[in-house]
């Protein structure tokens, strides 16, 4: 599954699950970060599981490069392994007050609100992987007719609750943070959870997401 | 309410509770944090005969003023810092790397680090915190941690438990060690740069940005070329990891940084020199020297070695 190791740094294994970003791919990513979690092998610290690549952190005091690659090597991949693939509706509301790049988006996509939003509601999202910011989820893949590239100039702030759409991906900012993508809404659902110590993220990878369009007042009358 | 206590009377740019971190969260989007110099961290808490890995105040630039209130408890500042400790009929200048022993309506006022970032003040105590998957540390970008993942604020309390006082004090003679230049692994895009690029960045000088901070190291200095495309799927990152974004301008992961980025990874810092690389003050010079994984591995052995010995003397 892996085509290629090599290292990051001296403290971890950069592992190439190939060039390609679609769900086969990243079902072998995710596949093999969850077997890897349950084998608790001595001196890994950290994976961070992403569209095509798996990067194993290790504790250098406790192991090396070259002791973690072998051990790799040797190691059975659950093929089995199940997915959560919990299906989960997000509600957001497009109030203008939240879709801050819609005249953007209307203009490089030379499509109307009503089309882009439309076309955003209808698909169903696969999660791919979720960080940058504490339980971010990295969504897709949105319609060919509603892709754009993330802005020139990111924002120092984006709002908290806001919904992106950058190139083949939609995302969540759990937090307020700064950021580049194509903001179009906003949700009032607790996506991140910090008080929670066991599954803070609301969405994990092969999570099945799809957005359910709320007026204003449902957004501020929301109560979870 | 426990009755001893700092009365924070100012609480300096950036003071956090931090120890050694936590792990196995990078995947839901939780970097490690924990003290950004590892090394002075341990040494603090081994001044005052902590467990090493306790928590302690962190701060960057100018520190915090406290009042102490309580029975005596020894506390020690590592760092190059300057401090004074003002008792009631006495003011004295503070020490690096020694212990000292303050008693009711004492003050610890740390005025600034000097030509460096951050220091650290551990006490023969513990503070009285809420731990989040396993550490104190404080992420205020996700509010995560002690203090409700925020820095110090003016006004506020410290509570303290369990103090204990030893009456001999203790001393290192340490420095800040220093080193000309920083040794970097080449990154998994290092040829997405152009040669005149490459060479950019192993020859010249860049200068720290004022926009450090706890999360990334933004340098300024000749740009450097991209040839192949400024955005790479995006990826897991670690501390240490330096992209180039399309501006051209090297950034540096630090320890409280987004998971996953999408710029290419030009190089990774290594193990041994990252406590070294944090103590950069912006404004201040950096160069990086290219080095292979074996001598990077070597290093950090040495590195550690050093470290352990340190902090086993007392």
């Amino acid at each position: 599954m892996i085509k290629n190791i090599s290292n990051l740094g001296d403290a971890a294994l950069y592992c190439d699950f190939g060039d390609e970003v679609n769900k086969e791919t990243n079902l072998n990513v995710i596949k093999y970060f969850q077997s890897l979690k349950r084998k608790n092998i001595e001196g890994i610290n950290n994976l961070t599981p992403s569209y095509n690549k798996l990067i194993i952190s290790f504790d250098l005091k406790k192991t090396n490069f070259k002791d973690i690659k072998k051990k790799l090597e040797n190691i059975n991949i659950d093929q089995s392994i199940n997915l959560s693939a919990k299906k989960i509706d997000i509600p957001v509301c497009c109030d203008d007050s939240f879709s801050l790049d819609f005249k953007r988006l209307e203009k490089k996509l030379n499509l109307c609100r009503d089309l882009i939003l439309q076309n955003f509601f209808e698909k169903e999202y696969f999660c791919y992987m979720t960080g940058f910011i504490a339980g971010m989820p990295f969504l897709g893949d949105i319609d060919k007719q509603i892709r754009v590239e993330r802005l020139e100039t990111p924002r120092v702030k984006v709002p908290r609750g806001s919904i992106g759409l950058t190139e083949q991906f939609a995302n969540i900012y759990t937090f307020e943070s700064p950021g580049g993508w194509n903001i179009i809404g906003n949700t009032p659902l607790k996506v991140f959870d910090n008080s929670k110590e066991v599954e803070p993220n609301l969405i994990n990878p092969g999570d099945k997401i799809k957005f359910k369009e709320i007026s204003i007042e449902e957004y501020k009358n929301y109560n979870e | 309410m426990s009755k001893n206590y700092f009365q924070v009377m100012r609480p300096g740019i950036n003071t956090t509770f931090q120890d050694n971190g936590r792990n196995n969260l990078y995947h839901i989007g939780i970097p490690f944090s924990g003290a950004m110099d590892n090394r002075i961290f341990l040494i603090a808490n081994s001044l005052v005969e902590n467990d090493l890995t306790a928590p302690v105040l962190e701060f960057a630039y100018q520190g915090p003023l406290l009042r102490y209130h309580g029975d005596k408890i020894n506390f020690a500042i590592t760092g190059d810092v300057i401090f004074k400790l003002r008792k009631k009929k006495s003011e004295v200048e503070g020490r690096c790397y020694e212990s000292y022993i303050i008693e009711d309506g004492d003050e610890i006022d740390i005025l600034s680090t000097n030509k460096s970032v951050y220091g650290y003040l551990a006490i023969s105590g513990e503070f009285n915190l809420k731990f989040q998957w396993g550490s104190c540390s404080v992420n205020t970008k996700s509010n995560i941690g002690s203090n409700n993942g925020k820095a110090l604020s003016n006004g506020q309390k410290i509570e303290i438990s369990k103090i204990r006082c030893n009456q001999s004090k203790k001393k290192s003679n340490y420095i800040n060690t220093k080193i000309e230049k920083i040794r970097v692994i080449k990154g998994t895009n290092f040829d997405y740069f152009s040669d005149e690029g490459k060479k950019i960045f192993f020859e010249k000088e860049f200068i720290v940005s004022k926009l450090s901070d706890r999360m990334g190291m933004r340098l300024e200095g000749q740009k450097i070329k991209n040839i192949v495309h400024t955005n790479i799927k995006s990826e897991g990152l670690l501390k240490g990891v330096i992209q180039i974004p399309a501006d051209g301008n090297p950034i540096i992961m630090l320890s409280d940084h987004g998971t996953i980025g999408g710029y290419p990874k030009i190089g990774v810092v290594i193990s041994a020199d990252y406590d070294r690389l944090v103590q950069i003050p912006s404004g201040s010079k950096i160069k990086f020297k290219e080095i292979e994984l074996l001598n990077a591995e070597t290093l950090f052995k040495l590195y550690d070695m050093e470290t352990q010995n340190l902090v086993s003397k007392f």
